[in-house]
């Protein structure tokens, strides 16, 4: 599978250069937020999806490999963070842990079968994965099926910070944020990251120059699973809620979109794909059915004009890598 | 300021935050929080808002002089999207009630978000009877229905009636089993026996094979123990099988007129069914359903009707104690019976559960119908008590246990 970028060639000083910037320019953004009288609650929802898009940007953009089944990473992360939470009365950075572990654990699983196949059929697995896994959650008893978990409590993270403030949750999920967008900057310009990108070019010649394919890709699977779970267990502090929606396969597809309309395989097109998604979510809740409408066409549009995603096309235009 | 004192301590109450209230000359604000894009969009949606706004203008526009203003927002069933909608509407756009919710599952998520803020928040579309029951909240109402109610009214009716015998087609999620449980205790509790059920899958297309185990039961009842979707499926594969035609009859345990004129009258004809509203009841409910029909272009559901009643005892309320603080405001709610075209003497519950009449109607032959909307024949109406959980079985720990 090819994919539109640009940044074949090894990575240069310049590059690295500008994307300092960039990422000084957003973490300085993202710091000031709850000075500005923005709503919190919708950046740190936005910033939660913003991970899972890079988590699973790591995969496509880098990996070519297209999963259609990112959701499940998601909600399964979000069920053990939520029941380890109200269930088991567990600290937050220990229902954090376990989310994660869950959703690390999921990815060793469902990676072993599906990394087999390339392209549609990768694709079609994962769906099919997370389509079962839907299911079971609809049935099992400790995610009360279609009514999901609700009321969760925030407590208190290492003990000292209280999440049920606005601000300092604000700021624990900005943390949380910035270290996987970091960890996965380092993966990508990591030697690791190059051999992902030869096996996205051209997976034969990468096997022919002696590296086993399938254990880069399930690495890269899993470490994407693991950052989507990451982001899932976050979630929960924020929406105090997980639902089926998070599994659902339209969630999968809503990760798709994010990535496409930021720029896929470009290192700051999630975040903002996820940002645009989640703000016509919030702000367009009004229009009412208007909603999905204005969605669709927004995707359309990027799919014709801009086929690079709004980073992918002002990377390209300056020529640069972003 | 005129007050409709109820007891001396109301009145003071009322008093004292009246003048609060006047000196500031705030607007009242009223959030309408459903689904405008989805499945449940007919059963309320943008007529469920114009319902709330109905009853806005016939409050004058005005409380004391201050204004209400109505907000609404989509929550695209998505309980991520319900409670950051509601969130923010407490918190920043100072939504003093938010109304309708339907899906269960968003509703018991903003149940939450209204118990941490302590604010109001009325529910006419979510069904689960957890709402006032073991999720139930000081701030939270349940106005126009629940499973328990729906259960008890088919059940109880349709087997009081020669339907002794009963075959389940449910749908296999918490929801369906619910329902299923629920309703086939009221069953056996009537004399009456439950010959097996079969689950079938969310949103099957396929119901051929789940409705001829229901047709090979002999059951005199099948009953749909599903919403949505899968229930106007079952009802239309039904009439295909001819099932409805041999004499074994349907009991839709929860459907709304709007399913009805979706699936139509031929397809629908002798389905029994419970509802707490119906616009050709009497004259008030026609009155009502006229002005409505003028402006939606549908006759109200029962969601939509239990929302003009809603935001009617919620302003009456606010107008009695003077004040839009919710504990006030619940007080006054809880004090002052229900009296609206489709309500009579209805009693907001200290689980927060509205305890009203619901009636059993059976959907007309398309003979019998004399035009467009005439589709139900009233059956019987159910005394409260009948569709009511007892407050004794209340798992609500709001409840007093004497």
């Amino acid at each position: 599978m090819t994919v539109l970028t640009d940044d074949i060639l090894p990575t240069s000083g310049r590059a690295v250069r500008d994307e300092m910037i960039a990422f000084a320019v957003m973490a300085g953004l993202l710091l000031i937020v709850p000075l500005t009288g923005v709503y919190p609650f919708f950046v740190m929802q936005a910033l939660c999806f913003a991970l899972l898009a890079c988590a699973f940007n790591l995969l496509i953009g880098y990996g070519g490999l297209l999963s259609f089944g990112h959701a499940m990473f998601l909600g399964t992360a979000g069920y053990v963070t939520a029941h380890a939470l109200k269930v088991w009365g567990v600290s937050p950075e220990l229902g954090i842990l376990l989310g994660t572990a869950g959703a690390a654990a999921l990815g060793v699983i469902t990676g072993l079968v599906a990394i087999r196949r390339q392209g549609i059929y990768f694709a079609m697995i994962t769906l099919a994965l997370s389509q079962l896994l839907y299911f079971i959650y609809l049935q099992t008893p400790f995610t009360h099926g279609e009514d999901g978990i609700q009321g969760i409590p925030q407590g208190y993270l290492f003990g000292i910070f209280n999440l049920a403030r606005p601000t300092t949750l604000y700021y624990v999920i900005l943390a949380g944020f910035l270290f996987g967008f970091l960890l996965i900057y380092r993966t990508i310009n990591s030697p690791f990251g190059e051999v992902l990108k030869a096996i996205r070019e051209n997976e034969p010649r990468a096997i022919s120059l002696g590296y086993k394919t399938d254990q880069y890709k399930l690495l890269a699977y899993i470490l994407s699973a693991t950052l989507a779970g990451f982001a899932g267990s976050l979630k929960v502090f924020v929406a105090q809620n997980a639902s089926l929606t998070d599994v659902h396969w339209s969630m999968s597809g809503e990760i798709v979109l994010m990535t496409l309309v930021g720029g896929l395989g470009t290192i700051f097109g999630p975040v903002v794909g996820a940002f645009v998604i989640i703000a016509m979510q919030q702000y367009l809740a009004g229009f009412g059915q208007w909603v999905t409408v204005i969605q669709g066409v927004i995707f359309v549009t990027c799919v014709l004009t801009f086929r690079r995603g709004v980073i992918g096309e002002i990377a390209h235009y300056f020529r640069r890598s972003l | 300021m005129r007050l409709h004192g109820i007891s001396a301590l109301l009145a003071a109450t009322a008093l004292a935050s009246g003048f609060a209230m006047s000196a500031s000359a705030e607007t009242i604000k009223l959030g309408v929080l459903n689904d405008q894009s989805g499945v449940y969009t007919d059963l309320s949606g943008p007529g469920g808002v114009d319902a709330v706004r109905m009853a806005v203008e016939d409050a004058g526009g005005a409380i004391n002089g201050n204004k209400i203003e109505i907000v609404s927002a989509d929550h695209q069933n998505k309980p991520d999207v319900g409670t950051s909608v509601a969130r923010q509407w407490y918190d920043q756009d100072h939504v003093d009630a938010i109304f309708d919710i339907p899906n269960s599952g968003v509703a018991l998520a903003v149940q939450e978000v209204a118990r941490e803020k302590h604010k109001i928040v009325i529910f006419s579309g979510p069904a689960s009877s957890d709402l006032t029951g073991a999720k139930c909240s000081p701030v939270g109402i349940q106005w126009t229905y629940d499973t328990y109610g729906l259960a008890k009214g088919t059940g109880a009716a349709v087997t009081k009636a020669g339907g002794d015998t009963w075959f389940f087609l449910t749908a296999d999620y918490a929801f369906g089993q619910a329902l299923e449980r629920d309703t086939a205790a009221v069953v056996t509790a009537n004399g009456g026996k439950v010959l097996g059920e079969v689950r079938t899958p969310l949103a099957s297309p396929d119901f051929s094979s789940f409705l001829l185990q229901a047709q090979a039961s002999k059951a005199k009842i099948i009953g749909l123990a599903n919403a949505g979707g899968d229930t106007v499926t079952s009802i239309k594969q039904a009439a295909e099988f001819g099932i409805t035609s041999g004499g074994q009859k349907l009991a839709g345990l929860l459907v709304f007129l709007s399913d009805i004129n979706s699936i139509g009258l031929k397809t629908a004809q002798g389905l029994e069914l419970t509802e707490s509203f119906y616009w050709d009841l009497n004259d008030e409910t026609r009155a009502f359903s006229k002005r409505f029909f003028e402006r939606n272009k549908k006759e109200p559901t029962m969601v939509q009707a239990g929302l003009y009643g809603a935001a009617k005892h919620y302003l009456e309320a606010v107008k009695t104690s003077g004040s839009t603080d919710a504990d006030k405001v619940m007080a006054a709610m809880r004090a002052n019976p229900v009296n609206d075209f489709m309500t009579k003497n209805g009693k907001v519950r200290e689980d927060g559960k509205v305890v009203r009449d619901m009636y059993l109607f059976e959907v007309k032959k398309p003979e019998e119908s004399k035009g467009p909307w005439d589709y139900y024949k009233l059956i019987r109406q159910i005394p409260a008590a009948e569709v009511t959980r007892p407050i004794e079985e209340s798992a609500c720990s709001l409840v007093k246990k004497g």
